[in-house]
């Protein structure tokens, strides 16, 4: 446990200090979500029709930005070498730097949603539950996109192949994700849509670590 | 302790690099793999710490632990030096620590164990400095002091001086005597004489030939 919270630590203090990948992916959200209302035209109708998709579309493309990161840096000064022979199993490697690239990408990525909901007219009422949903939702970003990280860890600027294999995986979280912010409608729709997207995410932190180690041991050899 | 492979058969994509080589390595010994450049010493290394799969034979540590694979006992240490530029010298010294340490050994202070690994290598005028600003000579000595900051009592070094100045190398082949001669063992591949204490030569281009 002690090895799982050193892993952990080193990333997130890793990741705070070389700041690049948290800054390009605030910075992406930030401008991809500016830019829909000067293509789309000021009707504010329009805009908070569309604001959950367009919140969440962004925020996916932004998440996809820093995933390569979660292992290339890793393998490419031989760490990962080391912490395959450490006394962690690669699953839990995997944990611990998914957990990682969740706390300094999926939460800065979920905190700032709503700030830029203001830009697309979206309702007030929904601001909490944009803030649940991308929060309940952001892991399964990092989890299922450590699966596609691991995949493309030796492809130089492998960046367009992961996008093409983890994209699919993320379209569960977009549908629900969607449907529990724009749900406004009904409280028991919200519900629904914001359990299985928890669902969703939980299926994700197990299932992604297995699939994401077995690719890094076919990496490594 | 003893370290043994036999009959191994290494295979990386359809080409056979391994052929049949059997060895064994004692507790207190070291091995000194040598042979020409593609001869196959980084793949037996990294089939030795378990990251590929042999194509047949066995690898197995007599009187280790039952517990843990062969990798799990080892210390790898390859052409990359696992070194983050963004951490100074005495965080990467000390999350190697906390990391590998885990159940090895209790006795000794962390704190004590990462300054002596450094002094060893003469790192502990640097240890508040970020690893980003080390010498290439510098970066291996800090992926050296690896070795020293957990230990384990399988050494498996892939050309370890590369970069380092004769002190640095003499250094290194003190830590490595240290470790034989306290029951640890070691496999080396080297291009240069290291002037070990109680090393065999296991000559994998003459091992060929034989095949």
């Amino acid at each position: 446990m002690k090895s799982f919270w050193a892993l952990l630590s080193r990333d997130v203090i890793l990741a705070v200090r070389e700041g690049g990948a948290i800054g390009t992916a605030l910075g992406f959200f930030l401008v991809v979500v500016s830019l829909m209302p000067l293509g789309l035209g000021p009707d504010l109708n329009l805009l908070s029709r569309i604001a959950a998709g367009v919140l969440w579309i962004a925020l996916l493309l932004a998440a996809l930005l820093s995933l390569n990161r979660i292992f290339e840096a890793d393998h490419e000064d031989g760490t990962l070498d080391v912490l395959a022979t450490g006394p962690l199993p690669l699953e839990l490697v995997t944990v611990a730097k998914s957990l990682a690239h969740w706390i300094t990408t999926g939460i800065p990525l979920a905190i700032m949603a709503p700030v830029l909901g203001i830009l697309l007219n979206l309702d007030l009422a929904a601001y909490p539950i944009l803030v649940a949903t991308t929060l309940a939702g952001t892991p399964a970003v990092s989890f299922l996109g450590a699966i596609g990280a691991a995949l493309t860890m030796k492809t130089r600027r492998g960046g367009l192949l992961l996008a093409l294999i983890v994209l699919p995986l993320y379209v569960p979280t977009l549908i629900f994700g969607i449907s529990a912010v724009s749900a406004g409608a009904g409280p028991a729709g919200v519900g629904a849509s914001f359990l299985i997207l928890a669902a969703i995410s939980l299926v994700a932190i197990v299932l992604g670590p297995l699939a994401a180690a077995a690719a890094l041991r076919v990496q490594l050899q | 302790m003893q370290l043994i492979a036999e009959d191994l058969v290494i295979d990386r994509g359809s080409r056979r690099i391994i052929d049949g080589l059997s060895f064994a390595v004692k507790g207190g010994e070291a091995l000194v793999l040598t042979g020409a450049n593609g001869i196959g010493k980084t793949t037996l290394l990294r089939t030795l710490a378990g990251f590929i799969r042999p194509f047949r034979g066995v690898i197995r540590l007599d009187g280790g632990d039952d517990e843990l694979t062969l990798g799990e006992q080892s210390h790898v240490v390859g052409h990359t030096n696992a070194v983050k530029s963004s951490l100074s010298v005495a965080e990467n010294a000390g999350f190697w620590n906390t990391y590998l340490n885990v159940g090895l050994d209790s006795g000794q202070d962390p704190a004590l164990r990462i300054a002596a690994s450094l002094r060893h290598f003469g790192l502990e005028d640097l240890s508040d400095f970020p690893a980003a600003y080390l010498s290439a000579g510098q970066k291996r000595r800090l992926g050296l002091a690896r070795l020293l900051v957990a230990r384990r009592p399988v050494w498996l070094l892939d050309e370890p001086t590369a970069s380092l100045d004769t002190a640095s190398s003499e250094r290194l082949v003190a830590a490595v005597n240290d470790h034989t001669s306290s029951g640890g063992l070691a496999v080396i591949a080297t291009h240069l004489p290291l002037g070990l204490e109680r090393a065999r030569t296991l000559d994998l281009a003459a091992q060929r030939m034989a095949a």
